[in-house]
């Protein structure tokens, strides 16, 4: 690798109830997004002119967040115009993607300096509402076996044995890991209180977290893909998996991911470009991976992924002090647990998107924020970061501390 | 806090609320929000008992709106906090009352603009009086603020923005009649008892009143943003305000934001989006001088330059001497405000034409739907067109508009002076000849006062009336008072060389005149002043005024000096480019073979390629920012030697004259205005930079030196 890419800084917006009712539902994703940039340019006295790209993952890119959204909120947040912007999708890897792209810019001697991150409004532009060929071309579902990726979620606990109970546990602890860590100021590091125009601050902290959570409360919640699996869907999948009896729907909005609106963003850069600017480096980008799986099932990227980057990073996997897998539904955590042998203590210490919420295109590099912040606290050193993604993908990403 | 919404009961279990706070009128201040809140308090917990609520005024007006004196005392960076937090408890207030389930109606007894109307927009119903003195709207954008008690909001929420957006962004203040047919109300009363009985009726046959918005299903009429033609309609908004505003008034953007997000969000979520925008407004620079202007408004208006102890007086006859331009105009706006006008000219014919100009305009207006036959046939029977003396016989006041002569004015006064009414007033209505010496031909010099107008009299707000030495404080009461007949704004000066407006007018257009002969390109002066606010660019307004006149007004202003011993600087730039326009191209102006520029038939215009051939020096680049600041600068030094002479009286006669008759930008506040939001010492150095770099006509007088130093502002 010509150059190191060094993590200068990794910041957030705390994430909000992405409904109607969620404080960040009146801030649009333009000023989520200028706003945490000129966060973390102000925390650094940066100067603007000294970014070669700013890239920013968005899933659902149209209406507010259409139109290469990255580089809209430059101009709002008014960093210098010589600074390049573009939107990308990977789906839920999104963040990642922008990180692991901008960590390529920056080892490749190319670039410089570069922001990723993500920003996802879900109460303002739903999920799903882009529309896309792979569930809505008919003809392209049927060739291709399209499931909703909850029904796929549901066959990865029935292959594996998981119960109801058995993913409610897990999302208890999640809210749990989640609170403690909140209510200790874990976060507090990364997390970037969304202000309005005039200074006053619209949300804090993250509101999503539910510390009252019980698994009498989580056992109530109706499954929420039964339906669809109904529909004639669940035959779609066992056409492809023949050993199943019978898909058990288990998953519910208590064991899911939860829809949020937020934003993030990580200064990524070469070691020159941080002497220039007087930049402290916090860690730095060790490997990166993508890879695919079946894409019925959907969501069994992480373990294939999280090999892949190992393998590119001559790394064992006992080498990685702290897991973050994104928590698009429990069972998609648990199966990587039972592929990979990781000991929960070193997966999502902190909680995850169960407990936070999962902002599609902005999770991915708010990952990278939370698992640096810990192997800080914890004095840790190395850091592997994954998740699931639409299409069947995985990503995968090792950072170090330095 | 003396003041109560008086709270009774019927027999029907109606409730009316009778707001009587006090001070002059209902307001949105402390004193609101303790009655209101207890009002609410009250109506929550008597619900069961009440069938209905009227909420009414036992002032003249129903509401006046919000606390503008204090929301000028809001420091930016430090009171948004609370700025917010009280929008958002005056529209929670407001939000209860109209959840209170029960209906609850507005009687709209007198004037609910801004605020008022946003108490009525909170209820389910509203009844207007049918009466003068009811008007409605949301006017706040005049004031750089935006209706932040929830009117946005709800008036898009209740018509759909295509119809609420102009009202919104242009503060239309609406007559009964016209409130109704706008839909801004529901029904009109004939009077009190009407008023009360219609909005019982109301009440009893909708015992289950919600507003539209808090019932299920709820959709903006017309459609929110997801609908194409209302995106559209949004989007297009934008460079249509920018045109307008040149960036340079944030309030409309503003209310477009709130707009666009209202037809985004829900109710709730877009209310408090609107209690943000306020806050962000209420500190802003813009909206501090804009309430400053209002302030100042009702200082003018309300008589602070007219001598206190005279009784108020009305013009009954007037007599108008010239039917040119300015003659034909005085009439018009003198009959039109009920007095009968004698318009004399040397002929008939031209006496005639003078009169046409009114049936012209009351064509226009009878075009339009805003004139009857019978008034039109009423105001054009009030004007005699006459060449014969005698007709101005009786009157109480004669204004002189004839050609600006010294020597034909001082006849016209002898001949003419002695039949004026007892106690008559001579106005004359010059723009560069000073009173006292118009009135030196005067038997009675006390009654002699100079009544300057603008062009085109009946559009021009202003009226610049000119003290000379002898003018009495009668005389000054008198045409002030005729200036209200006319539903002017006077401002009051005393008698100098050019006055106020004329001077500082003047030196506005001679600075452009000394860009041009440094070698600056003329477009980008042209541009420049327009981005800095001024409707129009110098040379421009030159070619309007015409380089034949200013020609003559050098020549005027050079026998003046010889016939007063005055030492006036004729040797302008005004004054050289004129000569040479005038003597060397035969170029008199607009009206004339052009002037800076050449005009085509179809109305547009062009600079006219010598210009840059024989004054543009590509090598001259000055700093845009110093062609904008010295084209204001060059006004509000002006301005200031005004004040320090004694030719102006007052500051606030200086913001208003400067806005209202020269085009200063509003956004400023005016002159004198401008230098506090600049920081007077910041103007001061500044000014003295400009002077060193481009001369001394932007010396800072001393009297802007002593109020730097003493931390003064100009007020």
């Amino acid at each position: 690798m010509a150059n190191t890419a060094f993590i200068y800084d990794a910041v957030r917006t705390p994430r909000g109830k992405g409904k109607k009712d969620g404080s960040l539902h009146e801030v649009k994703p333009v000023d989520l997004l200028a706003g945490l940039l000129n966060g973390l340019r102000d925390r650094h006295n940066l100067d603007t002119s000294k970014v070669d790209d700013v890239i920013m993952g968005c899933v659902t890119p149209i209406g507010e967040q259409g139109s290469c959204i990255a580089k809209t909120a430059l101009l709002k947040a008014g960093w210098d115009e010589r600074v390049a912007g573009f939107q990308l999708d990977r789906f839920c890897a999104s963040g990642l993607e922008a990180v692991n792209l901008a960590a390529q810019k920056v080892a490749s001697g190319w670039e410089d300096l570069v922001v990723a991150g993500g920003v996802e409004c879900m109460s303002r532009v739903p999920m799903g509402s882009n529309g896309g060929a792979w569930g809505e071309d008919p003809q392209t579902a049927f060739d291709s076996a399209f499931v909703p990726q909850g029904v796929g979620a549901d066959l990865i606990a029935t292959l594996a044995g998981f119960s109801r109970e058995d993913v409610d546990a897990f999302a208890l602890h999640s809210q749990q890991k989640a609170a403690a860590a909140r209510d200790a100021g874990y976060f507090d590091k990364s997390v970037m209180a969304v202000k309005d125009d005039n200074g006053v601050t619209i949300l804090e902290r993250d509101e999503f977290i539910k510390p009252d959570s019980s698994l009498e409360g989580l056992a109530r919640l109706k499954a929420s893909f039964e339906f669809h699996g109904s529909l004639g869907y669940d035959d779609i999948a066992l056409s492809k998996y023949p050993q199943v009896v019978k898909i058990n729907h288990i998953h519910t909005p208590g064991n899911s991911s939860g829809i949020v609106d937020g934003a993030s963003a990580v200064l990524i850069g070469s070691e020159k470009i941080g002497v220039e600017l007087g930049l402290k480096a916090r860690g730095r980008i060790v490997a990166t991976a993508v890879t695919s799986t079946e894409p019925t099932i959907m969501l069994t990227g992480p373990a294939p992924a999280t090999w892949k980057v190992l393998e590119k990073a001559g790394m064992s996997i006992d080498d990685i002090d702290l897991f973050e897998v994104n928590e698009a539904f429990a069972s998609v955590v648990m199966r990587f647990q039972k592929e990979t042998g990781v000991p929960s203590e070193k997966i999502n210490v902190n909680g995850g998107s169960i407990a936070m919420g999962h902002p599609l295109g902005a999770t991915g590099a708010m990952l990278v924020g939370t698992c640096l912040d810990e192997l800080e606290r914890r004095n840790l050193r190395f850091g592997l970061i994954t998740l699931c993604v639409g299409g069947g993908m995985g990503i995968a990403t090792i950072i170090e501390r330095v | 806090m003396s003041g109560t919404f008086n709270y009774v009961k019927d027999s029907n279990n109606i409730v009316t609320v009778t707001m009587d706070m006090s001070g002059p009128v209902n307001a949105m201040n402390d004193e609101y929000i303790e009655l209101m809140s207890a009002t609410i308090e009250r109506l929550e917990a008597e619900r069961a008992d009440i069938a209905g609520v009227i909420l009414t005024s036992a002032k003249s007006s129903f509401f006046a709106g919000g606390d503008i004196k204090n929301m000028l005392k809001a420091v930016p960076g430090v009171d948004e906090p609370a700025l917010f937090a009280q929008a958002e408890s005056i529209k929670g207030m407001l939000r209860r009352l109209e959840k209170l389930g029960k209906p609850v109606v507005a009687a709209i007894n007198g004037a609910a603009l801004g605020g008022g109307y946003e108490i009525c927009l909170a209820c389910h119903y509203r009844v207007a009086l049918n009466s003068p003195a009811v008007l409605i709207g949301l006017p706040e954008v005049s004031l750089g603020l935006l209706p932040g008690g929830g009117g946005v909001v709800r008036l898009v929420s209740k018509m759909g923005v295509e119809k609420a957006i102009m009202p919104l962004l242009e503060g239309t203040r609406f007559k009964a009649d016209k409130a109704a047919a706008f839909g801004l109300v529901e029904e009109l009363a004939t009077d009190t008892d009407d008023m009360m009985a219609k909005a019982q009726a109301w009440i009893l046959a909708n015992p289950e009143a919600a507003n539209p918005w808090d019932i299920k299903g709820f959709k903006i009429p017309g459609g929110d943003l997801r609908k194409p033609n209302i995106a559209q309609m949004i989007q297009g908004a934008v460079p249509m305000l920018a045109q307008k505003t040149k960036g340079l008034m944030p309030a409309p953007a503003k209310i477009l934001d709130v707009i666009a997000n209202t037809l985004r969000v829900d109710f709730d979520t877009a209310l408090r989006i609107e209690s943000r925008a306020l806050t962000s407004l209420v500190t802003t620079p813009q909206a501090k001088n804009m309430m400053t202007f209002f302030l100042q408004m009702n200082q003018v208006n309300g008589g602070g330059s007219r001598p206190k102890d005279i009784a108020k007086s009305k013009v009954k006859k007037v007599g108008i001497l010239g039917a040119g331009m300015m003659g034909q105009g005085i009439a018009y706006v003198s009959a039109l405000a009920g007095m009968d006008v004698v318009l004399k000219d040397i002929s008939q014919d031209a006496a005639d034409k003078g009169k046409a100009y009114t049936e012209k305009l009351l064509n226009k207006a009878l075009e339009r739907g805003r004139m009857t036959e019978d008034k039109k046939a009423g105001i054009l029977g009030r004007i005699t067109a006459s060449v014969d003396a005698k007709d101005l016989q009786g009157c109480d006041l004669i204004i002189e508009a004839v050609f600006e002569s010294v020597d034909l004015k001082h006849a016209m006064t002898k001949e003419l002076e002695p039949l004026l009414a007892e106690g008559g007033v001579w106005g004359s209505n010059t723009s560069t000849l000073p009173i006292t010496l118009l009135a030196e031909a005067s038997a009675k010099p006390e009654n002699f006062i100079g009544i300057h107008f603008f062009s085109p009299v009946d559009k021009m707000p202003l009226v610049e009336i000119i003290v000379g030495d002898k003018t009495s404080p009668e005389t000054l009461a008198k045409a002030f008072d005729y200036a209200q007949q006319i539903k002017k704004t006077p401002i009051v000066v005393n008698d100098s060389r050019g006055f106020f407006t004329s001077r500082v007018f003047g030196t506005f257009v001679d600075e452009g005149a000394v860009l041009i002969e440094e070698g600056v390109e003329p477009v980008l002066i042209e541009n420049l002043a327009k981005l800095v606010g001024m409707p129009v660019g110098p040379l421009a307004v030159h070619d309007e005024v015409s380089q034949q006149l200013t020609t003559k007004i050098v020549a005027t202003n050079r026998e003046l000096n010889e016939r007063l011993g005055d030492d006036m600087n004729v040797d302008t730039a005004t004054g050289r480019m004129s000569k040479i326009f005038v003597e060397e191209y035969k170029r008199n102006g607009k009206a004339y073979e052009g002037g800076y520029y050449d005009y085509a038939a179809d109305g547009s215009k062009a600079i006219w390629p010598t210009i840059r051939e024989r004054f543009v020096k590509p090598e001259i680049e000055l700093p845009n920012l110093d062609i904008k600041e010295r084209i204001l600068f060059r006004q509000v030094v002006e301005s200031v030697r005004c004040l320090e002479e004694g030719v102006l009286k007052s500051v606030a006669d200086g913001n208003i004259g400067s806005i209202m008759g020269i085009g200063f930008p509003p956004y400023t506040g005016g002159v004198f205005q401008y230098i506090n939001t600049y920081g007077v010492q910041k103007f001061a150095d500044r000014a003295a930079e400009l002077s060193a770099l481009y001369g001394e006509r932007f010396t800072p007088p001393a009297l802007l030196l002593e109020k730097a130093a003493a931390g003064e502002q100009f007020v």
